[in-house]
């Protein structure tokens, strides 16, 4: 059963399972022409990656995840196993640069014309190695080779360089940021990531379905219960596994309370980062109060292992459905008076608004995303734009802002902190009755599955292929750190060193989600 | 002003007892005098190092700088640079890429030194494991004194971990 995209011209095939998705093949020679139509109707890319189908159809491939207005298109190109290249897709999607490269290292297809430096890879393997090859041992190891990054370099009278990291001053994962400056302001920031790769895609082809959702979960541990939804979501369409009503709708509540645990931390550190230390306090004491809730119904701190395919790994009885929600009254409160007290603090006002500021245009051109995203004028939201099944029926408020500064950030968490505690309310108001967990069952061959969940940071999207045995052909998790590390190098222009801590973390992006 | 004073007297001191120290954390015995660790357990000074988590840990010992557990209440504060540090926090698994740039931290902290490991990952390789990308746990790449599981490890037992790595309990 083939369907015509509107504008489009590709055939698709409907994807089983809870989103609204489709999948299409097209020749290498077309898929340019596909992404300029995606992006003339304003479609965003989600992700681009490769996989090794030397083991089946032969050659390689090239997959991209395209966001279209009312649906996932995944894209699957076929690649020669003689010349597995493909024209550049960076001046269509800016963001399918690093995505590009990372595919070059991880698979050996090459975008033709695109930025030729490597990305993931640093001194691990050499450059004709590609350890997602079916033909490359996961356990094999290499002498360990100097990076050598090719760095751009900025000159001039004044000019000068700072290395910064992979250890960073603060607890904070490691990735490397390369200033160049004159004086105190920041012409340059060059970022060089990739130092936490630990081989997450590799390692997914070695476990089953079912232990594949643990390894999801620790993709980026902050968003935990995202990816394991994400992947859940993906390996059920594969399987045609249908979770039940009241699993789907305690997913949500998990989400919703990752997003407020996350947001609640962010506000604290928004305020340490500008010497606000009350701020840090207050708000990592809410935090904490409602880390021991977690504890204490989900049996974890954060969730983790909580989603799991085919429903939940516990249910949630009415009484601690009242502990959870006595919680959030207090926290609710309690933030809305912090709230004032930051609005009210001129010190910290000025330090946050105009500080770090992408302009909707940029923002737009760029493909930033998620919470970021909005805080520059990008209303995308998949609970309100592509609701699953419970989001459907909760009407969310999506949270916004213009300006695109770091005030504009903690603004946005301040509006989704609020909004998510009367999800969760209203959430456990009307949870549906019946079981929280139905049997998975196995794939039966070759099948996809597509997940995308809109996590605290912005969406995160697995892919998810099976082989004919019905085992992991590929896994492809996407973190939306993809699209917004490149908008922190641009953030940055003009401001001061000393602010870079407070931009950075008011984007707090992962390095572990893109690192991969 | 007002309202911050009101809510810091409204909240009062959520801070709670520190853990004890648990000598089944240890991987090997104890290297520091009696004299050196009388001063380490006021005045300690602690770099992280994330050799490659997937950031659950970095939460948890974000944690224990909030108020419940008040890691500084203790004279144990997280500095900027190793070359100020007494011990390093490291998680893992150690990815091959962050393999020299923790050797080198470790290299840069002045002796006498403690190295803790924490979470699943620093204690075994984890889920990761050991692969093209990943050394697996911390002491293949470093030696380790005190390695802390869990996943992540909660504020309590960090602080455990930490605390035992400056106790004079034998293993």
């Amino acid at each position: 059963m083939s369907m015509r995209l509107p504008g489009l011209p590709v055939e698709a095939q409907p994807l089983p399972g809870a989103l609204a998705a489709v999948h299409a093949h097209v020749s290498p020679g077309a898929v340019r022409g596909v992404c300029e139509a995606v992006r003339g109707e304003r479609g965003r890319l989600v992700s681009l990656w490769g996989s090794d189908e030397t083991t089946r159809a032969g050659g390689y491939a090239l997959h991209l995840a395209l966001a279209l207005p009312s649906k996932l298109l995944w894209l699957s190109v076929p690649l020669p196993a003689a010349r597995p290249e493909f024209a550049d897709l960076s001046d269509i999607f800016p963001q399918a640069d690093r995505m590009q490269r990372a595919a070059r290292d991880l698979v050996g297809i090459r975008a033709v014309g695109g930025d030729d430096r490597k990305w993931l890879r640093h001194g691990a393997w050499p450059e004709d190695v590609h350890p997602l090859r079916k033909d490359f041992d996961a356990a094999k190891t290499f002498p360990q080779e100097p990076d050598r990054y090719p760095f751009v370099k900025v000159e001039g009278e004044g000019v000068h360089e700072m290395p910064v990291g992979p250890v960073h001053a603060g607890t904070i994962e490691p990735g490397h940021f390369r200033f160049s400056i004159v004086g105190e302001k920041l012409l340059r920031l060059e970022e060089r990531l990739g130092y936490v790769h630990k081989g997450i895609e590799k390692r997914f082809e070695s476990m089953t379905l079912e232990q594949g959702a643990k390894l999801a979960g620790r993709v980026s541990g902050d968003s935990t219960v995202a990816y394991a939804w994400a992947y859940a979501m993906a390996a059920e369409g594969a399987t045609r596994t249908e979770p039940p009503a009241r699993a789907l709708a305690l997913r949500a509540v998990m989400l919703e309370l990752e997003r407020i645990a996350n947001h609640l931390g962010d506000l604290g550190y928004l305020g340490n980062d500008v010497a606000f230390s009350f701020g840090f306090f207050q708000f990592w004491r809410l935090k904490e109060e409602l880390l021991r809730r977690q504890d204490q119904v989900f049996g974890h701190r954060y969730c983790m292992d909580c989603v799991v395919p085919g429903g939940v790994s516990r249910d949630l009885p009415p009484r601690e459905a009242a502990l959870l929600a006595e919680r959030l009254d207090t926290i609710e409160s309690e933030s809305t008076t912090l709230k004032s007290i930051y609005e009210d603090h001129a010190g910290a006002q000025d330090r946050f608004i105009m500080t770090g500021q992408v302009v909707p245009d940029l923002a737009e051109r760029m493909g930033l995303t998620g919470l970021a995203g909005r805080a520059s004028g990008q209303r995308h939201d998949l609970r309100v734009d592509h609701p699953v099944t419970p989001y459907a029926q909760l009407d969310v408020r999506i949270a916004w802002h213009g300006r695109g500064d770091v005030a504009a950030r903690v603004s946005v968490r301040f509006d989704e902190l609020f909004e998510s505690i009367r999800l969760v309310r209203k959430l456990l108001d009307a949870l549906p009755q019946g079981p929280v967990r139905a049997p998975f069952a196995r794939a039966p061959g070759e099948r996809r599955g597509i997940g995308w969940v809109e996590g605290w940071r912005g969406d995160v999207l697995v892919a998810l292929e099976t082989d004919a045995m019905g085992n992991v052909h590929r896994v492809h998790p996407h973190d939306p750190s993809w699209q917004n590390w490149p908008l922190v190098e641009r953030a940055v222009l003009g401001n001061i060193v000393p602010d870079f801590p407070l931009i950075n973390k008011s984007f707090n992006l992962s390095y572990s989600g893109q690192d991969l | 002003m007002y309202y911050i004073l009101k809510q810091i007297a409204k909240t009062g001191i959520v801070t709670e007892p520190a853990p004890d120290a648990d000598a089944g954390l240890r991987l090997i015995e104890q290297r520091l005098g009696d004299a050196i660790l009388r001063r380490f357990g006021r005045a300690l000074a602690i770099r992280h190092v994330d050799a490659g988590s997937c950031n659950g840990c970095e939460l948890e010992i974000h944690a224990a700088s909030s108020p419940h557990y008040n890691l500084e209440r203790l004279g144990i504060k997280f500095v900027a640079s190793p070359r100020h540090a007494d011990l390093l926090l490291v998680t893992g698994p150690v990815s091959r890429h962050m393999e020299t740039a923790l050797k080198r931290t470790y290299d840069a902290t002045p002796d006498p030194k403690l190295v803790v490991a924490i979470g699943d990952c620093g204690c075994d390789g984890g889920i990761f494991g050991e692969s093209y990308a990943s050394c697996g746990r911390i002491s293949n790449v470093i030696p380790v004194d005190v390695a802390v599981p869990g996943c992540p490890p909660p504020p309590r037992a960090i602080m455990q971990g930490i605390l035992t790595a400056v106790s004079a309990l034998r293993k």
